[in-house]
């Protein structure tokens, strides 16, 4: 578990050094993510090394927003002032960008004829 | 001696951390015995157990997170992972690029444009409009776009959580409303609008809709950070 674990924390590393070392507007988590997958393809015996302890960590995905989320307090004179027009704009315009973006992706799979997929 | 012990723990970061895993322990075993529905969503429900016991407590979120950041950290590492979900849907990724891509376009733009159309029309303005911009966009990332264009970053990262909770209660009703079954398509849409929080949610319902709702999150960082800038001056 801990090998595992020291090779996620390289990608990470990898990701950070590449993220400010060359000024693309990415996190370097983001950028250790691409490489890891990228790893994967050139050396598949490195994604069954990492796949049940990635997997692990993935199934815990919620908890790890709970300390930023809880962040929202340091804001409370400003959530009572404007609070109801801000929550306003962030579930309408959120509804709006999931519809279009979903329904967009789906016309176009009916469109390119693409298989859909609905399994359980 | 009670209140001895509580303030002596109260200075520490354990009691943070604990109360941290516990509230969404709790709020996990709750959802579960509730028959998994989208509004007892655990994130939310374990946000709300905390922050209401920092409220009471008079407890500042500065003195939290010192034990929290422990839990906090861990989200690196497990971006990085999203790589495992990522390599096992490349082929599906390939045969869906061109619906991916057009959506993440319509996707990152609608949630820009009507945020601060409706923000300007709601009269809310400056800091506070342009701290809206980039809130479906992962909180590092948002962060950055917003101090570039003129926004309160600590306020962004406040926008982009609500945010993400918002679309982790409805993405589910909501898709199911307007018949979106394609998981591929529900979890990109979820990972596009409410990027980690709703990557999260989307693991929940479907491993499909996890995984392309990572790739929707990491694809719309890229491009709203390319994009903030232009929408933002078209509004103002």
């Amino acid at each position: 578990m801990i090998r595992p674990f020291f090779l996620i924390l390289c990608f990470q590393l990898a990701g950070e050094v590449i993220a400010r070392g060359s000024g693309l507007p990415l996190p370097g988590p983001v950028l250790g993510m691409a490489l890891l997958a990228a790893s994967f393809l050139a050396w598949p015996a490195l994604f069954a090394r990492l796949r049940d302890t990635a997997n692990g960590l993935l199934a815990h995905l919620p908890l790890l927003f709970v300390p930023a989320g809880v962040g929202y307090i340091q804001y409370l004179d400003l959530l009572r002032t404007d609070g109801w027009r801000i929550m306003l704009v962030l579930v309408a315009s959120t509804a709006l960008a999931i519809a279009a973006c979903a329904l967009t992706f789906q016309w176009l799979l009916r469109l390119t004829r693409t298989e859909e997929d609905t399994s359980a | 001696m009670i209140t001895d012990i509580w303030s002596y723990l109260t200075e520490g970061s354990l009691v943070w951390l604990a109360m941290t895993v516990g509230a969404y322990v709790g709020a996990e075993r709750l959802w579960q015995l509730s028959g998994r529905k989208a509004w007892g969503n655990p994130i939310m429900v374990a946000i709300l157990t905390v922050s209401g016991t920092l409220l009471i407590t008079g407890t500042s979120y500065q003195t939290y997170f010192e034990g929290a950041q422990f839990v906090h950290f861990l989200l690196g590492p497990a971006t990085v992972c999203l790589a495992v979900p990522l390599y096992t849907n490349l082929g599906n990724l390939r045969k869906t690029a061109l619906p991916l891509l057009v959506a993440l376009v319509v996707g990152a733009l609608v949630a820009m444009l009507s945020a601060l159309l409706l923000a300007k029309w709601l009269g809310l303005e400056g800091e506070l409009l342009i701290s809206l911009a980039p809130k479906s966009v992962t909180a590092p990332v948002a962060i950055g776009i917003s101090e570039r264009i003129g926004g309160l970053p600590t306020l962004t990262a406040a926008m982009v959580l609500i945010t993400g909770v918002i679309g982790a209660l409805i993405v589910t009703p909501l898709l199911n409303a307007i018949g979106v079954r394609d998981w591929r398509a529900r979890g990109f849409s979820a990972g596009v609008a409410a990027h980690g929080i709703g990557t999260a949610r989307a693991f929940q319902v479907h491993r499909t809709a996890g995984a392309f709702a990572g790739i929707g999150m990491a694809l719309n960082a890229l491009l709203t950070s390319v994009l903030a800038p232009y929408v933002l001056a078209l509004i103002q």
